[in-house]
């Protein structure tokens, strides 16, 4: 009995235990709404369905999310990753459409390099301004953040850059294995970000850097060069997100592309449970960070959810979400409902701050 | 001089008005009345236009026709981008005023905030024009007409092709709605005068209306769950073009043929828009126009001769449909 109960207790206490009771809830909700919500279908020898749309529309939002969780991970933040979306998506379209055949792989190849690499230089200015000069990391991006944005409308010059060429259009709305090619580049990323940090000793260094800079510097970890690092693999993946973003609409829109995106990245690190403050950091919790946050949005459409009160839907899902996780709070709610309870709930506390 | 002023090309403009930007500069500080523009003195009408920026191709085409309308109507523009920002807007519309231009024309970035430096101009006695977007002042007297489109007329004009198309339906007509940014005045007055003409037939349904915030992607990604839960779909109405282009996609994705299982009637008229109007793929569009610019000019003359115009005009816009867009389709400038 009492093994149950520390099994029961050690379920509900893991901190993705209910970023995932609300995903799963918001399922059902949808499933009670429209029963074949859940259902998929083949069609044209893909699978076809609301999930198959969730999973294919959070890829970008993984991908920007990933790089966001390393940047977070040292203490940072990177408010730029929005306008890099739109950047390297401009970037790309534009060479594209300067092609004579825009069906051919070796210039979607080529658009790909130039966009990533103009990215990685835009990573690299982020990484300078906050590793070399130590300009806070929220107002070292924010200058990109909002100078980006000019930038990506200056290189469509004001317009929407329509293209039209399949092996682009293909990392938007491809598939692979009757699945979206995009999730599939999404895991790929996951997949090579946690192996390069759950591997080797890098993600313990990232978290020793978000822990305490000074510390780890004196400890022998070169922590300017991990922070500069971050910045620039966040580039990176933001620039394949903003990839995804103008195939799935084979057109770059420098407004629109991106637009917001690292709030909502913010928002799914944080819901994965990874600390503001740094130091600790969870790949798989901001995966299914961004699931969650895919998923609300789907459901406003799919539920016809009126636009207005549709931002206060989110609102109180994230709230219920946030409030639900933090530690405090559950304390307090268990301790009102069972008083006797009060004094282990109260030594557990400490238990859960300890990284896993 | 008049004479000349009407056969220089544009270049010779923009140094003139790169000229008297300069000169601004160094009177503000020097706060001397005879910098700027003496030159309007010799009978040309000097207009200050602020621009709101150049977020799209719709107001690229804005400025153009301005720009092209100022130099055939011998009008000398000051021409100023205020790239979003009110603040931007607000210095242009001072400086304006310093220059003593004669009249002063523009798209507010937003619609409130505009009270003081609109009675700045009316102390100096600058006639003001807004074009394509409206202020909230209460006091109607700081600007002489408001120039821009009627966007409840675009939306009954949508309706209204609807109705006429379904006439004969005998059966319920299923229609989904992708509207504009949530609270922009384009997406309620689209929607608002959409609804007041299908309400003519009882047969015409709305059973689904999200907000795909006039982008390609968010109209697409809602065109795809509206597909997934509505099972019979007759008919889409986006509110601009690049909701519509990007419910295409999703049209398709869903093995349906847009424009044939499924008629998509759209506002604004875009280029691309228009192409997939001429393709076939799109139905109907109701047009925006940002080609205002000889209006703007005919009005800047008449308000600059002190004659009276209408405190609200509309722009000269039409509707298109597949057969009217082909042939339109060579000479669109945007």
């Amino acid at each position: 009995m009492s093994n149950r109960t520390a099994g029961y207790r050690g379920l509900t206490t893991h901190r993705l235990f209910w970023p995932v009771v609300v995903l799963v809830g918001m399922l059902a909700a949808n499933t009670v709404y429209r029963p074949g919500f859940l259902s998929v279908q083949m069609r044209d020898g893909h699978l076809y369905g609301s999930l198959i749309d969730i999973l294919r529309l959070s890829a970008p939002l993984i991908l920007v999310a990933l790089g966001m969780t390393l940047v977070i991970a040292t203490g940072g933040i990177d408010l730029s990753v929005g306008s890099l979306c739109a950047i390297s998506g401009a970037i790309a379209c534009l060479h594209i459409s300067q092609q004579p055949d825009q069906n051919s792989l070796g210039a979607v190849l080529t658009a790909l390099a130039l966009g990533l690499g103009v990215a990685l230089v835009l990573g690299a200015w982020n990484g300078v301004l906050v590793a070399v000069i130590g300009i806070q990391p929220i107002i070292a991006t924010l200058i990109l953040m909002v100078a980006g944005r000019g930038l990506a409308q200056l290189i469509t010059e004001g317009q929407i850059l329509t293209i039209n060429s399949d092996p682009y259009k293909a990392i938007g709305v491809g598939h692979l294995l009757t699945l979206p090619l995009a999730i599939f580049l999404a895991l790929a990323a996951a997949l090579l970000v946690a192996a390069v940090t759950r591997r080797t000793a890098l993600g313990l260094i990232i978290e020793s850097v978000g822990g305490n800079a000074q510390a780890s510097r004196l400890a022998g970890i070169r922590s300017a060069r991990i922070t500069f690092l971050v910045y620039v693999i966040s580039a990176a993946c933001a620039a394949v997100a903003g990839f995804m973003m103008t195939a799935n609409v084979s057109s770059a829109d420098g407004n629109a592309a991106g637009l917001w995106v690292e709030l909502d990245a913010i928002l799914a690190v944080v819901i994965g449970g990874t600390s503001l403050a740094g130091g600790r950091f969870s790949l798989g919790g901001t995966i299914l960070g961004a699931l969650l946050i895919q998923t609300l949005t789907t459901t406003v459409y799919a539920m016809n959810i009126s636009p207005q009160t549709s931002l206060l839907f989110k609102a109180v899902v994230v709230i219920a979400v946030c409030l639900i996780q933090a530690p405090g709070f559950r304390a307090r709610f268990t301790r009102r409902r069972a008083p006797a309870a009060g004094p282990t709930s109260v030594t557990e506390q400490p238990k859960e701050q300890v990284p896993a | 001089m008049k004479r000349m002023r009407t056969h220089p090309p544009s270049r010779k403009v923009i140094a003139v008005l790169a000229a008297a930007l300069l000169a601004t500069g160094v009177a503000a500080c020097g706060n001397s009345d005879t910098g700027g523009s003496s030159g309007a003195d010799d009978g040309t009408i000097t207009l200050g236009f602020s621009q709101v920026g150049a977020e799209s191709g719709w107001r690229t085409a804005n400025t153009t026709s301005i720009k092209e309308a100022a130099t055939e109507a011998g009008i000398d523009l000051k021409f100023d981008d205020a790239q979003q920002k009110q603040e931007n807007q607000i210095k242009a519309i001072r400086n304006f005023v310093q220059q003593k231009v004669d009249v002063i024309a523009f798209s507010p970035v937003v619609e409130s905030g505009w009270d003081t430096v609109l009675k700045e101009a009316r102390d100096a006695k600058i006639p003001v024009i807004l074009t394509d977007r409206s202020v909230d002042s209460a006091d109607k007297s700081l600007y002489k007409t408001f120039l821009g489109s009627d966007f409840v007329k675009e939306g009954r004009l949508a309706g209204e092709w609807l109705v006429e198309q379904k006439k004969a339906a005998t059966g319920p007509v299923t229609i989904v709605e992708l509207q504009g940014t949530t609270g922009s005045a384009p997406a309620n007055d689209r929607k608002k005068g959409f609804a007041e003409a299908i309400a003519a037939n009882p047969n015409l349904k709305i059973v689904a209306s999200q907000s795909g915030d006039f982008t390609r992607a968010g109209g697409k990604q809602v065109m795809e769950q509206f597909l997934k839960a509505n099972p019979k779909i007759d008919v889409l109405f986006a509110h601009n073009d690049d909701m519509g282009l990007g419910a295409l996609e999703a049209i398709t994705a869903a093995g349906k043929v847009p424009g044939k299982d499924i008629t998509i009637i759209t506002v604004d008229a875009v280029k691309d828009g228009m192409q997939a109007l001429a393709d076939g793929k799109f139905n109907f569009i109701a047009e925006c126009s940002p080609l205002l610019g000889p209006q703007l000019m005919d009005l800047v003359e008449k308000v600059h001769n002190g004659e009276e115009v209408p405190a609200r005009i509309e722009t000269q816009e039409t509707t298109f449909t597949q057969e009217q867009a082909k042939e339109a389709l060579p000479n669109r400038k945007y």
